[in-house]
């Protein structure tokens, strides 16, 4: 039992901490978000082909580095505290992994590697419901006709949708859930896109009427713990995510302390402020307890009940965390921390915008009551 | 990162567990999960009949090196032996300062003489220890201390004034005392760490009735009472690095087995909530959740802090205290709410009375060892580097 990381992960996260401290600082960010397509393709392509951040998690047959859940969580956390825009959340922790966890062979070998080398930008819905992804199936319907799929329906809340080049739609199929693999240039798919308070992270609207041919349907039937295991994968991946946003609130929060003076002192001298930053550092290393061990056990042999608990535990615990730091971070800015100029602000929208991907905290508990319950997990 | 134990550990797991139930049987079986904090009254006699059974079959001092007497367990190891003792619903260790606390800092600062004559009725099960930090002035500012030690003609100290929150005082034979060695002095300078038996003229124990009723503290008064000039542990002056040497040797080994047991209080919790039909309650839900996912989070913050993560700052180590002791006051709360007018009056049902316990002993969890308030100071100094308390020249 070693709960330490390997040289290779402390690189990775290394490079990570390093390489997005440089491109993807607040003005990078905020440069970003006011672009036509909300991201950097310079940085993505850096990502992408320098980084090899994309095919972290891929299998070395189709030309990954077939690394795990542990990398991914790292080097998201990281992605989380810069608030990067890019489509790598997407790409990695959405697409390919669900392509990985639940995908057929044959579309497991026609995408990953393209989504390894980050020369493929594909997506797929993240529905607010702790259903997950068969929520995201309820307006969406594929029926076979004459030798093809035919496709109909409207599905809120993909991320990223405009820039993507592959779409995975699921769908109601007649013997349950399906996944569809459509080309973005698809003939009869129309993508709207919002402009959201958190303009870090897009969503679009799908709304389709589409005629597939019969191999555009990836997922393998037979995999049935494939999609709820990269269920829980995504949500261990928000919830890294979410995991440096807080960081980042609590470190600029103790920075900024340490120099705005009140009364002939620094206010990060009042023990009033003290304690408020303490409490914000016991929910971020729980929660960094929380994510490490949720991470350990997906790299590890974890039964998928508990799998799926610790990762609904470690989204609940990351969607409450980051709030409450990022709406501590505005509160002991003091006047500064309600402007459109410090920082506060992109995290405290990121903060709410992600607080009920996969599903809300309370939702999530929930369910985690109900495996507690019905013994399908053990306190 | 890995979760997977070796088979050497594997087998040794196995080894502590058929121990455990080959051995908590008979008379033994009523201490199970009897005797922890808020229950150390529970029949300590048998408790300390228990503890020679676990030294016979040396499962006392596992994490002691040999040479002192004990197993010289990897921590691996150690970590294994609490988890499974505890669950196998192991009764509180009558032993624990000892073995514990005064043990190790005796290993570390203790002369020959002193290891030969103290080490093995700890690791034994013979001789109990209590201890003598706190003051009635010397609760969190614990530097503070007032209670004098005089040294004598004949080389020995002579001690008066006041020790308090002394658990087990009166079940013990010694105690060891951090005293004022060098009149005049203050906060952490000229104190001495003196081991004392209790059994003597000059020593007083008197019980402190808790709000829960229970009497497991003590005061301590002492009145010109003697300790033996080889009884000082270090120098004259010494006495505050001892004292917190001994605090740091509790590095968390035992906090694995600690939960064991606090994930048994929320099995009964949740079987309370079953029969009480509170399972049906949504905020009820929402709360066992919630405690739930703080469980599996001390699980994974002790692992971090025992793989001594790269880092040289032990984030996680620094939280940990502030972290489990809210957690444990909430869950007994959460209890009795889950108990409802069950909670109301002092039972001995086995589904109650520990909840009852619980609720009313986790209000001192967040008080000793570090209040919250203190706690908080020293995340924010020593977690985050933000500007210490202003603290009085010594």
């Amino acid at each position: 039992m070693d709960f330490s990381l390997n040289e290779d992960q402390i690189m990775i996260r290394d490079a990570a901490e390093n390489f997005l401290a440089d491109v993807s600082d607040s003005a990078a960010v905020r440069k970003a978000m006011a672009s036509e397509r909300g991201y950097d393709e310079s940085v993505w392509q850096r990502i992408a082909s320098e980084l090899g951040w994309c095919g972290i998690a891929v299998p070395e047959e189709h030309g990954g580095l077939g690394l795990g859940a542990v990398e991914i969580a790292l080097v998201q956390e990281q992605i989380g505290r810069r608030l990067l825009c890019a489509p790598f959340f997407s790409t990695v922790c959405l697409a390919a992994n669900v392509l990985k966890e639940a995908g057929s062979a044959a579309a497991q070998k026609q995408y990953l590697s393209s989504l390894a080398e980050g020369s493929l930008r594909a997506t797929l819905p993240l529905p607010s419901d702790v259903a997950g992804w068969s929520a995201a199936a309820t307006s969406v319907v594929a029926t076979m006709e004459s030798g093809h799929w035919r496709v109909q329906g409207v599905v809120d809340r993909v991320p990223d949708a405009a820039n993507a080049e592959l779409l995975l739609i699921f769908a109601q199929t007649s013997e349950g859930l399906g996944l569809f693999a459509v080309p973005a240039d698809t003939n009869g798919m129309q993508i709207i896109t919002a402009e959201p308070w958190d303009s870090t992270r897009r969503f679009s609207r799908v709304i389709m009427d589409l005629h597939l041919p019969m191999d555009a349907r990836v997922d393998e039937p037979l995999r049935s713990g494939g999609l709820a295991r990269s269920l829980a994968l995504a949500r261990l991946y928000i919830a890294a995510e979410q995991l440096g946003a807080a960081q980042q609130c609590m470190d600029l929060t103790v920075a900024y302390t340490a120099t705005r003076k009140q009364f002939g002192r620094v206010v990060g001298s009042f023990q009033a402020v003290k304690h408020r930053c303490a409490e914000m550092m016991v929910k971020i290393e729980a929660l960094r307890s929380a994510v490490y061990g949720a991470a350990a056990q997906a790299a590890g042999d974890a039964p998928t009940d508990l799998l799926a608990a610790e990762c609904m535990m470690a989204r609940a615990l990351a969607g409450d965390a980051l709030f409450f730091c990022a709406a501590e971070a505005i509160q002991l800015h003091g006047g500064v921390g309600f402007t459109w100029e410090y920082d506060p602000q992109l995290y405290f929208k990121r903060a709410q915008a992600s607080s009920h991907w996969l599903g809300d905290s309370d939702a999530l508990r929930e369910q985690i009551a109900e495996s507690l319950f019905s013994s399908a997990v053990h306190a | 990162m890995n979760l997977q134990s070796t088979a050497a550990d594997e087998t040794f797991r196995k080894e502590v567990a058929d121990w455990m139930q080959a051995h908590l049987v008979g008379k033994y079986t009523e201490l199970k999960h009897r005797g922890g904090p808020g229950d150390e009254e529970a029949d300590p006699t048998m408790r300390k009949e228990w503890e020679r059974k676990l030294a016979a079959g040396r499962w006392t001092c596992v994490g002691w090196p040999a040479e002192a007497g004990g197993r010289g367990l990897s921590i691996e190891q150690q970590v294994i032996f609490h988890e499974e003792y505890a669950r196998a619903g192991g009764p509180g260790r009558m032993g624990h300062i000892g073995e514990g606390l005064i043990g190790p800092a005796l290993i570390k600062f203790g002369t020959e003489e002193q290891k030969k004559r103290f080490l093995p009725g700890i690791v034994a099960g013979t001789t109990y220890w209590a201890q003598g930090y706190s003051e009635p002035g010397a609760g969190s500012d614990l530097a503070n201390v007032q209670t004098r030690a005089e040294k004598q003609a004949d080389g020995t100290w002579k001690v008066t004034g006041q020790k308090i929150w002394t658990s087990l005082a009166h079940e013990s034979e010694w105690i060891f005392v951090l005293a004022r060695g060098e009149a005049g002095t203050k906060g952490n300078k000229g104190l001495v760490f003196l081991l004392m038996p209790l059994a003597q003229p000059g020593i007083e124990i008197r019980p402190i009735k808790q709000l829960g009723g229970g009497n497991e503290f003590n005061e301590v008064f002492f009145d010109g009472a003697i300790a033996l000039p080889e009884n000082l542990v270090g120098g004259v002056g010494d006495g505050w690095k001892v004292a917190m040497g001994l605090l740091e040797a509790e590095r968390g080994v035992s906090t694995l087995g600690q939960q064991m047991h606090f994930m048994h209080e929320l099995d009964l919790v949740i079987a309370a909530a079953r029969a009480t039909g509170k399972d049906k309650n949504p905020q009820v839900r929402q709360r066992i959740a919630h405690a739930w996912c703080g469980l599996r989070v001390m699980r994974y913050n002790a692992l971090r802090m025992l793989s001594g993560d790269s880092t040289s700052l032990q984030r996680e180590a620094i939280i940990g205290k502030y972290y489990w002791s809210n957690w444990h006051r909430d869950l007994g709360k959460l209890a009795v709410d889950v108990l409802g007018p069950l909670a109301d009056v002092p039972s001995n049902d086995p589904a109650i009375r520990p909840l009852q316990q619980l609720f009313f002993f986790s209000r001192a969890d967040t008080i000793y060892a570090g209040t919250n308030e203190i706690q908080l100071n020293l995340i924010a100094e020593r977690g985050l580097g933000m500007p210490r308390e202003p603290r009085p020249a010594a």
